[in-house]
């Protein structure tokens, strides 16, 4: 039986709406024309700094906003939980007869579920956002954060608005906004209240800063006699100045827009329309922020914007949307807010879905490790729940390269023991019952190990360990071979250290940080053994684990005496392509002459492109070696494989897998190439399925006798 | 900085930009354009113009009668069915096409944020570089509402189809005017 979770996101997978619009919005290349003459990682780095700050100073800042803006006549009251806001706003909505109120949009009242609340009490909120209203209107909540109603379609809108309107609507977009237009506009005139949130709280004066495209939020704050603001404290920020940066970057990282339509700086109380004073309400809600604040690791998250551009790139979130992917804070980021708003446990399923491709991380104005923090939550749930028994089993055998080496070897032999006992779908990789899109690896008859003793290579004063991987050594030994291949051409000798297991990147995935050091530890040692000057890797996601993660995972888990040696090994650690590369500059490997080889494209794993930084080198290597390259549309988005993603998230995984197929095709390559073993299997097997012409090939078999 | 300026405003959408040397071309254009969109005295037809430097000095109650549906009165009644609503900008910036001013009297918020159009009078030598600068001459220790206007009012929460117009305006015309470079 499927769990809710996967009958969501089946149900999700089969309405692709949301995806087709993200498509034609083709937000990666309006963004940067957005971006245009601005120096975006100086700006980035600016909102981190003034972001990060403010979260450092919380609760100075609060204490300071509330003074200035009640310097300037505005009432401000400080509430540490979604009750006392609730109760605030009720109790002034009773006292002063309020009956209708008009919203902008306001993320904060719907992380506590205001309007809901407010109904019970017999007022009635509604939300003057198009999509927001829209949304309302549905009974549903939003798909997207800064565009709502992104999952309906305009027949759908059209329904809700007939209903609505009792009359039966166009399903002309520009017709049913104007249909909004009339009926909201109804709205402001009668409302008694109206509700704003804000992108910006300035301390230093007691300015509110809201951006709205639509204008809603100036009707919203000028017709009513009363404004309320709901405000979190993330918003927060010291001074003036700081605001400007975040109005900068906040619309073209949201809507590839150069600014929104309308920024208004509020502070204190405007005249009404009728000559009385408005009466202005801020409420400052904490609702765990001052505690994520104080959390040497989610403090981060609270350099959050709300731009969504994490979920513009997010392979994932476009599947599936929001609606599975979050909730009411969408996403990644979403997820990550959810579990601290609201309950940690109650988000451990869609911590889940987050396949760590990084591609938000990359793009985030706020420079949040998106990836990283919901790394974090599995970590502290895992640690809290602990890991279920057979995760830890699986993970154990991972760990202990001996036993995972028989169990595979028989596994191999038999052609299909582990599969139906749902034990092999918690090792990292290979071996999955999904055969749909892709077909199944095989396990090699000798595993890598066995075929490098039989190598014979040529002596030489350089020495370089070979650290294959779990992918390399059971399933594509032929790559290790290739590799000790191509060294050997430039003067190069290969020692493989029998002793290595698994990088630990399927336990740091699955949050199980203790066992991640483990294999750490494990590890170190025998790469160290012999006096070599590099520690090669064929696998980007070994690559991520030796270059940049033991070190700091030996730290975390109180393993400083190792530390000295992790930081050894990152330093001696290099991939195959970004050392073929470096020797051919160094003239120490010479591509054979006038080679004329095959077209290739090339597909950049997101450990290599993102964790390792390592995309350039390949594509170098390869046009050296004589091919001719074909990029690919998307050719650093995630193809689906992320470890045990792929078994854990089948249907998901498949569908990323699907579109990286057809962005491969397009490009009428004869090979596709990537230096990531998982990649090679996701990819190789995806369009083994399909009947494709096009193989899968690591950079090293491409390389393979293309050397003098 | 005008050119940089004109560029920019226009690339938000449904935007143009005028120049104009003289208070009085100014008034010429703004009254022919208020012929060609056919105001009248009626109910969706007519243009409110919101109390402007522009203003200063200028027979109000004659132009009014001159131009038929065009009234100086900004109430919350008259702005709900406003076709046109006219105010004065105070700052320009360049990088973005965007308009600012002190709205802090409701009047200049009702003119430019309900009407289908927005006519937006701005002195020439009131552009600025862009929105630090700015912050230089604006601040909200001195006005409790600032507003930043660029282009009309839109959306694109509908399958994400731009459309425009709806709240408020869906045009946006910005007349420049040399002659008011010093305001007051
Ligand atoms: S996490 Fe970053 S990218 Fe995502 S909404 Fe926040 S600021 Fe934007
Ligand atoms: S790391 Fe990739 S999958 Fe995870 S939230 Fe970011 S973009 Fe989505």
């Amino acid at each position: 039986m499927k769990t809710a979770l996967a009958q969501s996101i089946h149900k999700a997978l089969k309405r692709q709406n949301l995806a087709g619009i993200l498509d034609r919005w083709n937000y990666p290349a309006t963004r940067a024309k957005a971006y245009e003459g601005v120096d975006i990682e100086a700006l980035r780095n600016q909102i981190a700094e003034i972001k990060g700050s403010a979260a450092e100073h919380l609760e100075e800042l609060a204490e300071k906003f509330k003074k200035s803006a009640e310097a300037r006549g505005a009432k401000v009251f400080r509430a540490n939980s979604p009750e006392a806001v609730k109760d605030y706003i009720t109790n002034l909505c009773k006292e002063k007869g309020v009956k209708k109120i008009v919203k902008s949009k306001s993320m904060a009242t719907e992380e506590i579920h205001l309007n809901q609340h407010l109904a019970e009490h017999g007022i009635q909120a509604d939300e003057t956002d198009l999509g927001e209203w829209i949304v309302q209107l549905a009974h549903q909540t939003p798909s997207h954060m800064v565009m709502p109603a992104l999952h309906l379609t305009k027949e759908e809108v059209s329904d809700l608005f007939s209903e609505e309107t009792h009359q039966q609507q166009p399903t002309d977009i520009q017709q049913l906004v104007k249909v909004a237009r009339k009926e909201l506009r109804e709205k402001y005139f009668a409302a008694d209240m109206g509700m704003s949130g804000a992108n910006i709280a300035i301390a230093e004066t007691g300015t509110l800063v809201i951006c709205t495209n639509e204008g809603n939020a100036r009707l919203v704050t000028t017709l009513p006699k009363i404004h309320v603001a709901l405000v979190g404290l993330e918003k927060l920020v010291a001074n003036y100045t700081d605001a400007a940066p975040i109005i900068t970057a906040l619309p073209k990282s949201a809507t590839s827009q150069l600014i929104t339509s309308y920024v208004s700086f509020i502070t204190g109380p405007s005249p009404n329309t009728d000559g009385s004073m408005k009466e202005l309400h801020i409420v400052l809600m904490d609702n765990k922020r001052t505690a994520m604040a104080k959390d040497p690791k989610f403090k981060e998250a609270l350099q959050c914007i709300r731009c969504a551009s994490c979920l513009n790139v997010c392979p994932v979130y476009r599947l599936v949307t929001g609606h599975v992917f979050g909730h009411i804070y969408t996403g990644g980021i979403g997820t990550i807010l959810t579990a601290w708003f609201n309950e940690m446990e109650t988000t451990g399923d869609i911590q889940g879905l987050c396949i760590g491709c990084g591609k938000c991380k990359e793009i985030c104005p706020g420079k949040i490790d998106i990836p990283a923090l919901i790394l974090e939550l599995r970590r502290r749930v895992a640690s809290k729940e602990g890991l279920p028994f057979i995760q830890k089993t699986a993970l154990s055998v991972i760990n202990n390269r001996k036993l995972f080496h028989a169990m595979l070897r028989a596994a191999s032999i038999a052609q299909k023991p582990f599969v139906k006992e749902g034990f092999i779908r918690h090792l990292p990789m290979f071996l999955s019952n999904l055969a749909e899109y892709r077909s199944l690896p095989t396990i090699a008859p000798v595993p890598f190990r066995d075929v490098f003793k039989k190598i014979n290579q040529p002596k030489s004063k350089t020495k370089v360990s070979f650290f294959s991987g779990c992918a390399i050594e059971f399933v594509f030994p032929k790559i290790g071979a290739a590799i000790v291949k191509v060294l050997n051409k430039a003067d190069m000798e290969v020692v493989f250290p029998e002793d290595q297991s698994c990088c630990g990147i399927p336990h740091w995935g699955s949050g199980s940080f203790d066992m991640a050091a483990a294999a750490a530890a494990h590890n170190i040692k025998p790469l160290l053994a012999d006096d070599v000057k590099y520690v090669v890797v064929g696998c980007a996601t070994c690559a991520t684990a030796l270059k940049k993660e033991w070190p700091q995972l030996l730290k975390d888990q109180n393993m400083d005496s190792l530390v000295p040696d992790a930081k050894k090994v990152a330093a001696k650690t290099i991939m195959f392509s970004e050392l073929v590369n470096k020797l051919i500059e160094e003239k120490k490997l010479t591509p054979k002459d006038g080679l004329k080889l095959q077209s290739i494209t090339y597909h950049d794993s997101c450990h290599a492109k993102r964790h390792v930084g390592i995309y350039k080198e390949p594509r170098a290597a390869l046009t050296a070696a004589g091919y001719e390259l074909k990029e690919m549309f998307e050719c650093d988005t995630c193809c689906g494989m992320g470890g045990s993603y792929t078994v854990k998230q089948p249907e998901i995984s498949m569908q990323m897998l699907k579109r990286k197929l057809k962005n491969i095709e397009d490009t009428g390559a004869e090979y596709v190439s990537a230096e990531c073993p998982g990649c090679l299997i996701q990819i190789g097997g995806g369009l083994d399925k399909s009947g494709s012409k096009i193989k899968a090939k690591h950079p090293a078999e491409l390389m393979e006798d293309k050397f003098k | 900085m005008f050119n940089q300026f004109k560029a920019a405003a226009e690339a938000a959408g449904n935007t143009e930009v005028q120049r104009f040397g003289t208070n009085a071309e100014a008034f010429n254009f703004i009254e022919g354009f208020l012929k060609k969109e056919e105001i009248k005295d009626t109910p969706g037809s007519y243009a409110i113009w919101a109390d402007a430097p522009i203003l200063k000095g200028v027979d109000t109650t004659a132009l009014a009668a001159k131009v038929p549906g065009l009234k100086f009165q900004v109430t919350r009644e008259l702005s709900k069915n406003a076709k046109i609503g006219i105010t004065q900008m105070e700052w320009g910036l360049a990088n973005m096409g965007t308009l600012a001013q002190d709205s802090s009297a409701v009047e200049q918020r009702l003119a430019s944020s309900l009407s289908w159009i927005h006519i937006a009078l701005l002195p020439s030598d009131r552009i600025v570089a862009d929105l630090p600068a700015l912050m230089t001459k604006m601040h909200p220790g001195k006005s409790n509402y600032i507003a930043l206007i660029t282009g009309p009012s839109k959306t694109a929460d509908i399958e994400r189809v731009l459309a425009i117009g709806v709240h408020g305006p869906e045009r946006l015309v910005i007349i420049c005017v040399d002659e008011l470079g010093g305001m007051n």
